[in-house]
């Protein structure tokens, strides 16, 4: 039997023109804007002398991890800013993708939890189609896949992929600009640059589980305390063979009085 | 001498590509919105003032405040024309899900759609600052507080728009009782407590945030539904 394709025969009536203009609200996709190119378009807008305020997105900041004899550790700190306005103070920067996989957020903080939680969706799917967990290695170059078909379209992410998988503990760093590395330090945003200083000075293989967390914590301590971009509490989690697990959230305040034990700021020393 | 032409077109060389003028796609019509949610409750509030973008009023009574279910609100500050489209995207998609699901959806679930529904938006934002309010299904007060591209966070207490800087140490500092050198009471309160406290906010707000004032929408949200009530603020 032979199959007519009538379609092209029918003409659209009043009702379809305007049933088509409601019926693409069901189907996800991204509004382009007119006349300009995707990346350019808010800067450009903006520049004009008439616009209104810029639109300040929301950015993550210090985030970092490592692989140590015991698994990996990832630490965060917990500040939000739009420009110089502090948006929050208790953000989630570590993203559960899903039970065995961890990512962080730096640099745009809808762009990462959009875009992970996506990566959360597909690694599930991935699980139920073939019956196994996905490979640390395939879960980041999903992500790093995403957001290389959307170079130049402005998307700001700096994260690192994490997990145990069949080959041990892997951690992957994956970049806006579709960078993806394999590597065993990672240390990403603003104040990534002061929280390598105490990271790969203060780094050993082996170490204890303990240690390990304070190197982490004081790690993106000391990047708080010299970069105004981060701060808020430090969250830190331990990637081990049956899934992460996390392991503390601590306030900056009460850290450096922990680390430097003088009297708190706002008291006068007797 | 130079010979006078009587066309009527320019020259080839002179003729110049008509100017349209440049495309702007937003402005910034103000306002602001706070919500306050408690154990069972949440209070929202929303200044009723559209500016035209500069010092120009353009109504007094506009609305930011929308109710999307029985159980949920989403008050809205930035360009208007940018939040009625969306109100009117979510209202549509609500009332699909209505039909297909034989239930509202419920309050956390429209957050991560609004987050969604914005970031779906994320390469021609919309021009919007939102905070949806409401209950869940175990009858608790939350505020979910918002990017313009659906960077969302769920917490008890936010404020956004034109007056949202002045608003939130005052929050920070009456609700969430931080940054106090003496603490006193514990942290409940009732929902009568919390009206009066809002309305106190919004009033400040509007006192020093030009784009702000007229009459303020407060909505009360709790497990019998969403009660309105309006509230005076200065005309000036």
């Amino acid at each position: 039997m032979i199959n007519i394709d009538f379609d092209s025969l029918e003409q659209p009536t009043l009702f379809d023109s305007l049933a088509s203009d409601v019926k693409y609200l069901d189907k996800p996709h991204f509004d382009l804007p007119p006349n300009s190119n995707p990346g350019d378009f808010l800067r450009e807008t903006f520049a004009h002398p008439n616009a209104p305020k810029p639109l300040e997105f929301a950015h993550g900041t210090t985030t970092l991890a490592f692989v140590y004899s015991g698994g990996i550790v990832v630490a965060v700190d917990s500040k939000s800013t739009q420009g110089p306005y502090v948006a929050s103070r208790s953000v989630k920067k570590v993203i559960e993708i899903t039970p065995t996989l961890l990512g962080t957020m730096a640099g745009g903080a809808a762009d990462c939890s959009f875009w992970e939680r996506e990566l959360g969706r597909r690694c599930r799917l991935y699980e139920l189609r073939n019956k196994e967990l996905i490979s640390v290695a395939a879960a980041s170059k999903i992500l790093a896949n995403i957001v290389y078909s959307y170079k130049g379209y402005g998307l700001s992410m700096g994260t690192m992929i994490t997990g145990w998988d069949k080959t041990g503990p892997q951690l992957y760093y994956v970049d806006n600009d579709g960078t993806r590395l394999h590597g065993q330090r990672f240390s990403c945003g603003s104040g990534s640059t002061y929280a390598y200083g105490v990271l790969d000075s203060g780094f050993k293989w082996e170490m204890n589980d303990e240690e390990a967390y304070e190197l982490g914590r004081r790690a993106v301590y000391h990047a708080t305390h010299r970069d105004s971009y981060s701060g808020g509490a430090i969250n830190v989690y331990h990637v081990q063979r049956n899934g992460w697990k996390k392991i503390s959230s601590d306030d900056c305040f009460e850290l450096y009085k922990k680390y430097y034990n003088i009297a708190p700021i706002n008291k006068p020393t007797n | 001498m130079e010979t006078l032409k009587l066309s009527a077109l320019p020259e080839q060389s002179k003729q110049q590509p008509i100017n349209h003028g440049r495309f702007e796609a937003y402005v910034d019509n103000g306002g602001t919105v706070m919500a306050v949610a408690g154990k069972d409750y949440c209070v929202i509030a929303g200044d009723t003032r559209m500016s035209d973008g500069g010092y120009g009023i353009q109504t007094r009574h506009y609305t930011k405040v929308f109710q999307l279910t029985n159980k949920c609100v989403l008050a809205t500050s930035g360009m208007q024309a940018d939040t009625i489209a969306l109100q009117k995207r979510l209202k549509l998609m609500l009332e699909t899900y209505q039909k297909e699901h034989g239930k509202p959806m419920s309050t956390p679930a429209i957050a991560q759609f609004l987050s969604n529904t914005l970031y779906y938006k994320r390469f021609f934002p919309y021009y919007t600052f939102n905070l949806v309010a409401g209950v869940d299904e175990k009858g608790e007060g939350w505020i979910w507080t918002y990017d313009a591209v659906g960077s969302h966070e769920r917490v008890k207490y936010s404020s956004q728009g034109s007056g949202n800087q002045l608003v939130i140490p005052l929050l920070d500092n009456q609700v969430a009782k931080r940054n106090q050198q003496i603490i006193q009471g514990n942290g409940d309160v009732s929902c009568d407590q919390v009206v009066s406290f809002v309305k106190d906010a919004i009033t400040s707000a509007g006192e020093r945030d030009i784009y702000t004032g007229d009459f303020a929408d407060i909505v009360v949200v709790d497990k019998d539904g969403v009660r309105w009530e309006k509230f005076e603020l200065k005309l000036d």
